[in-house]
């Protein structure tokens, strides 16, 4: 059964960022996730801030993990602010496994002090509690905080709510045409605009301790990397060769970058290490081999090669001349690998026809499935903590970012309202 | 498409019964690549038909083929022509495009001091950095064509944007065709 409910709708205005309104509906599934009831919280002295309605963005990034679903606020059966006002009984009867309460209080210098605590009815006790302190410019982060810890206290798995992704946004009509590298928490507020170029941008990718970004931009009339302190703002040109630069993918020790050049004639696949700019060759083949990742043991790549005619999946050691294993044999166009953090899996594009959706192989069985329904989604990169795949998809005529959830249940929409948006890249840290 | 297939066709048929302009001073030996019947020698020459411009579909409409420093400028010859368009998933240069790209490769090499900036384009199908690889052969397919006709290397340079800069915005083939492209773009 599908279920259709908006979320989230937040439009509210930030006074230097109001470019993006992100609006994020849960357009397929709840079936399978876990059942849990986000109780408003109190606020005591003080109006709610409405931007950090703590309860309110820790229910839609529960939601948004695929992984639960909160009951709508209509549907409470019951509003307990206090532990003892929890009627267990109730609650289990509703089919309702965990809630969560918690308050906002306005100290007296201003800033505010947040609760909150994960009851499990089951077990008819309280299971996680914290004390936050917060000003009203850190209510989100807080309130990110806390569905990691809600979040990885039920599934196990670490969150993935705290950290930032970053996508590139296009705007352009028949006269003009602006790209831009933008970064923003994972739901997509606080967007920061890193670059605006008259050129494309492309590819940006975060370095594992999420601090710095690697992309490309044409912004000096070819292709050139950068890599850019997202911190400090300060960049750096790191490969400008003749012909291709591009896919730049950070190693596991964020010390070198994959690369694709073709200053050699052919798109070939390098390493360059950052420290020295030194370049490796690890594939010298007349096909095109391009997007290249990395393992997370840094073992292996798995990359982008047409040497059996048509793009295909292909895995070697990042050593050059290694053998290639070729990874995918369905379909007629298979590209743009992300691994997954536990290394077990890739999610792709996988093309067929004139349809491109987004697939999951398991490494181990070479098994895979298609996730998504198309046409032309593409640029899949993992959570951190593998429990979704976001990418980019085509909708009617706006391009957005969408997720789905690993097992293909729970799909969803994140739309941005200003222009096109594009290969999105989720930080595994916040840094 | 059609239309240059005609100048394909045309251009073929004129090849065999003209002389080449000649690279040294562009004068012309005996008679020139025009149209019609009514070529007055000189690189410039005209009998050009006033239904063979740029839009013309007639067959008997005609384009002048020239190398003249000024012919890429000109609407009524091949040359000003400057896009070649490619299938899906191909870096071949199409029949119908070789001509056309053949005579940009003449007149690089007739007039050295030319030079021309190759873009690669791709539509939106396929990841993003597959198209840049894949356009970026586009834009060399190109580039050797004109080497054979004996542009010089440094006459030329590629820039590769795959699907990232299209000029059609639909999403049906006739406007992934139109993004399918190679611009040849003068300096």
């Amino acid at each position: 059964m599908i279920k259709k409910i908006i979320i989230g709708l937040f439009c509210l205005s930030f006074t230097s960022i109001a470019q993006a309104v992100l609006k994020i509906d849960i357009t397929e599934g709840f079936e399978g996730a876990l059942p849990i009831a986000v109780i408003p919280f109190q606020w005591n002295g003080a109006a709610k801030v409405p931007d950090g309605d703590v309860s309110a963005i820790v229910m839609s990034d529960l939601a948004r993990s695929g992984k639960f679903s909160p009951a709508a606020e209509k549907d409470l059966i019951a509003r307990p602010q206090k532990l003892a006002d929890v009627h267990y009984k109730t609650w289990r009867i509703a089919g309702m496994d965990h809630i969560v309460i918690g308050s906002v209080t306005r100290q007296t210098d201003g800033s505010y002090q947040v609760q909150f605590r994960l009851i499990d009815i089951l077990k008819a006790k309280q299971v996680l509690g914290y004390s936050f302190k917060a000003t009203d410019k850190t209510l989100r982060a807080v309130a990110h905080q806390i569905s990691d810890y809600i979040f990885t206290h039920i599934t196990g798995l670490p969150g993935a709510f705290s950290t930032r992704i970053a996508y590139v946004t296009i705007k352009r009509d028949k006269k003009s045409y602006s790209a831009r590298l933008q970064v923003s928490d994972t739901d997509g507020y606080n967007p920061q605009t890193l670059l605006t170029s008259d050129q494309p941008i492309m590819s940006p990718a975060w370095s594992p301790d999420g601090s710095q970004l690697a992309y490309v931009s044409f912004e000096s009339g070819q292709a050139e990397i950068f890599t850019h302190d997202v911190a400090t703002g300060v960049r750096k040109s790191r490969s400008k060769y003749k012909g291709l630069n591009g896919s730049p993918a950070w190693s596991p020790d964020g010390k070198k970058l994959l690369v694709t050049l073709s200053k050699d004639g052919n798109p070939d696949i390098y390493i360059l290490t950052l420290s020295n700019n030194k370049l490796q060759r690890v594939t010298d083949h007349w096909s095109i081999d391009t997007e290249a990742v990395w393992s997370p043991d840094g073992k292996s790549i798995i990359y982008t090669s047409s040497r059996s005619g048509k793009p295909q999946l292909y895995r070697q050691a990042p050593t050059g001349g290694s053998k290639p294993e070729r990874l995918t044999y369905e379909g007629g166009y298979n590209a743009s690998a992300s691994v997954s953090a536990d290394g077990k899996s890739v999610a792709y594009v996988h093309g067929e026809g004139n349809v491109y959706r987004i697939a999951v192989m398991d490494l181990a069985s070479k098994s895979s499935r298609i996730l998504t329904d198309g046409p032309l989604d593409e640029s899949p990169v993992y959570a951190p903590n593998n429990s979704m795949i976001l990418f980019a998809s085509q909708e009617a005529n706006q391009a957005v970012l969408a997720a789905v959830s690993v097992d293909g249940r729970q799909k969803q929409r994140l739309a941005f309202t200003d222009g096109e948006v594009r290969e999105p890249s989720w930080a595994a840290v916040r840094n | 498409m059609k239309k240059l297939l005609f100048i394909t066709v045309l251009a073929l048929s004129l090849a065999a019964c003209g002389d080449r302009i000649k690279p040294d001073d562009g004068s012309v030996d005996e008679g020139t690549y025009a149209s019609g019947d009514s070529a007055e020698g000189g690189a410039t020459a005209g009998g050009l038909d006033a239904d063979g411009g740029i839009g013309g579909t007639a067959l008997e409409g005609g384009k002048l083929v020239s190398y003249e420093e000024n012919a890429i400028n000109d609407a009524n010859n091949v040359l000003f022509e400057k896009i070649v368009y490619f299938e899906f998933d191909s870096n071949t240069v199409a029949d119908d495009y070789v001509e056309l790209v053949k005579h940009h490769g003449k007149y690089l090499s007739f007039n050295p001091s030319a030079s021309v900036r190759l873009e690669g384009h791709a539509d939106e199908r396929g990841t993003r950095e597959y198209n840049v690889a894949l356009a970026e052969r586009r834009a060399q397919a190109v580039m050797q064509l004109m080497l054979y006709e004996g542009a010089g290397n440094d006459q030329i340079s590629i820039i590769s944007y795959g699907e990232e800069k299209p000029v059609a915005f639909g999403h049906d083939e006739e406007s992934m065709s139109l993004n399918r492209r190679v611009e040849i773009v003068y300096q």
